[in-house]
């Protein structure tokens, strides 16, 4: 074996550490591009009803002219304020709730049909209970943004902990590491591509629960804006709004999952 | 009776005569769980290890083999025995001076080759001036300088191997536990790992256990071997291979290497399909 270069088939390298988008990546964006470009012509040559469905350029100029107007500025923020509250809320009870998990195996086996079916139930019907409790403000929607987030952080973290492999907590031990930093420098380091994964589901149920919270329950905020919208067959405004809605969320998924690659690209086993 | 003393021949080791480890009337029983009874896995057990000495142990699967490290190592308490490390006590921690490198991986993914031989170092609070030198000098002996900037997942499995090995020697340590290191890598790879090791037990001055079901490896590297019987496990027979302090690999090509192995295994025959009929 060479040891001044890498010996051919002994280091398995990182493929994508290089480059930002990988060819099937690049695929991806084709295919896209393609897609809004078959519905550019399709619009403009009348064969879709130009009432119904508008093209994808005329909905990139209504984005630009909502978000140049500065008339939907107060709703964006709004739900952009809930989103981070219930994604925040949700990481914390999410993580506080898989640590306990883990450690408490009793609990872990009273609670499994529990976790196992806990996307079987429409979280929305919590609703109206949720404003007898909160009242009508912000933090019903917000209830609903930590209820359907926290599950999957939980269980995430669970997962992670429970990944770590025994050989890493008895090196920690050999080293002479205090329970504290064997937390702190080998579990959770270990652990963190699975609760990063939990991390990154946490965002996307947060931002899908007060978008759609807001559509159907609220009167203000992204997902109200763009009912409204419909309701009036303001149909620049409603596409111009799920146009950056898309493009919001897209990249914010975008930047989790490339982070993720990067952490899961570290550990042996590659993304889950 | 297996001779369980250390040798007296002190031409075979490097410190002989003065003890490095010693177990004695060591047993493990491991409580039950639920409807499970207790398991009596190991002994109970003696052993005297000296100073300098490579010492092998092979048995069945489920014999005790990995648990009588975990007991040496401070990291599983005896449920009988007392077990001493340079004179002094193992109880519930792995004393200073003890090194382990395990079967499984063990390499911190999120760290690179330097930082992980370097983690041990820095939590002893090592200058980080020394800790580079004595970083290097253990990557580039277990032949990883050129990767020293790689993360563990762009290594291979007998990479990863020598990684977690390079992490245990930058801490010196004057006992050495390898419970199956070379497992999970192929025939060829565990040959020139054999090597490795070796030329680390001579330079280091170590003394090494190396817990192994492979035969072959257990007669090529080891100054003697112990047979374990099956669970609960102790040791059936001793065998003291007689190979030089200066020996490689290609010790597998004598005629006595062939003797000791056959030796080993007509012992161990008996005791797997025991080991067998217990799990059957």
């Amino acid at each position: 074996m060479s040891r001044k270069g890498r010996p051919k088939g002994e280091c398995r390298s990182a493929q994508h550490a290089g480059s930002p988008v990988t060819r099937a990546g690049w695929i991806r964006l084709g295919v896209v591009a393609l897609c809004v470009a078959a519905l550019e012509v399709a619009c403009r040559l009348r064969w879709i009803d130009p009432v119904s469905v508008i093209p994808p350029s005329r909905m990139a100029l209504g984005a630009w002219s909502l978000l140049a107007s500065g008339e939907y500025s107060q709703d964006i923020l709004l739900t952009l304020e809930n989103v981070a509250m219930a994604f925040g809320i949700a990481l914390v009870l999410g993580f506080a709730g898989g640590v306990l998990l883990h450690r408490m195996p009793r609990l872990r086996r009273a609670a499994d049909p529990l976790l196992a079916s806990y996307y079987a139930v429409p979280t929305f019907i919590f609703y109206p209970l949720f404003i007898v409790l909160f009242g009508l403000n912000r933090w019903p929607l917000v209830a609903i943004g930590v209820l359907f987030a926290m599950v999957a952080m939980a269980l995430n973290t669970l997962n992670g902990f429970e990944r770590v492999p025994a050989a890493l907590h008895k090196t920690a031990r050999v080293m002479g590491l205090s329970p504290v930093q064997e937390t702190f420098l080998v579990t959770l380091p270990a652990c963190a591509p699975y609760i990063f994964t939990g991390v990154k589901l946490a965002v996307v149920y947060a931002f899908i629960a007060v978008i759609a919270g807001e559509f159907v329950l609220s009167g203000a905020g992204f997902g109200f804006k763009i009912a409204f919208a419909y309701n009036n067959f303001d149909n620049p405004t409603m596409y111009g709004l799920m146009l950056l809605l898309l493009l919001a969320v897209g990249f914010v998924n975008w930047a989790l999952t490339a982070w993720e690659r990067r952490l899961h690209e570290r550990s042996a086993g590659g993304c889950p | 009776m297996p001779h369980l003393a250390a040798p007296p021949d002190a031409e075979a080791t490097a410190g002989a005569g003065r003890l490095a480890a010693r177990l004695a009337g060591v047993s493990r029983v491991y409580a039950g769980t639920g409807r499970q009874p207790p398991v009596h896995a190991l002994g109970p057990l003696d052993l005297e290890l000296s100073q300098g000495e490579f010492f092998a142990v092979v048995g069945p699967s489920g014999c005790g083999k990995s648990t009588l490290l975990d007991v040496l190592a401070g990291l599983s308490p005896p449920t009988s025995g007392t077990v001493e490390f340079e004179g002094r006590p193992v109880t519930d921690r792995v004393p200073e001076g003890v090194g382990v490198v395990f079967q499984d991986d063990a390499s911190f993914h999120w760290l690179t080759v330097r930082d992980n031989a370097a983690f041990g170092l820095r939590r002893q609070g090592v200058s980080e001036r020394e800790i580079a030198e004595r970083v290097d000098h253990a990557i580039t002996f277990m032949g990883l300088k050129a990767f020293a900037a790689a993360y563990p997942a762009q290594l291979s499995g007998g990479m990863r191997q020598r990684l977690c090995i390079a992490r245990t020697l930058v801490l010196r340590p004057r006992l050495l536990l390898l419970d199956e290191p070379f497992g999970a890598l192929d025939q060829q790879t565990r040959l020139l790992m054999g090597d490795e090791v070796l030329r680390l037990w001579r330079d280091t001055g170590a003394t090494v256990l190396l817990i192994t079901h492979a035969l072959d490896e257990a007669t090529m590297l080891a100054d003697r071997v112990g047979v374990m019987s099956a669970r609960p496990g102790h040791f059936i027979d001793v065998v003291t291979t007689g190979w030089p302090r200066e020996r490689d690999s290609t010790i597998v090509a004598r005629p006595e290497f062939g003797e000791v192995t056959a030796r080993l295994w007509l012992h161990l025959r008996a005791e797997s399909m025991k080991a067998m009929s217990m799990t059957a």
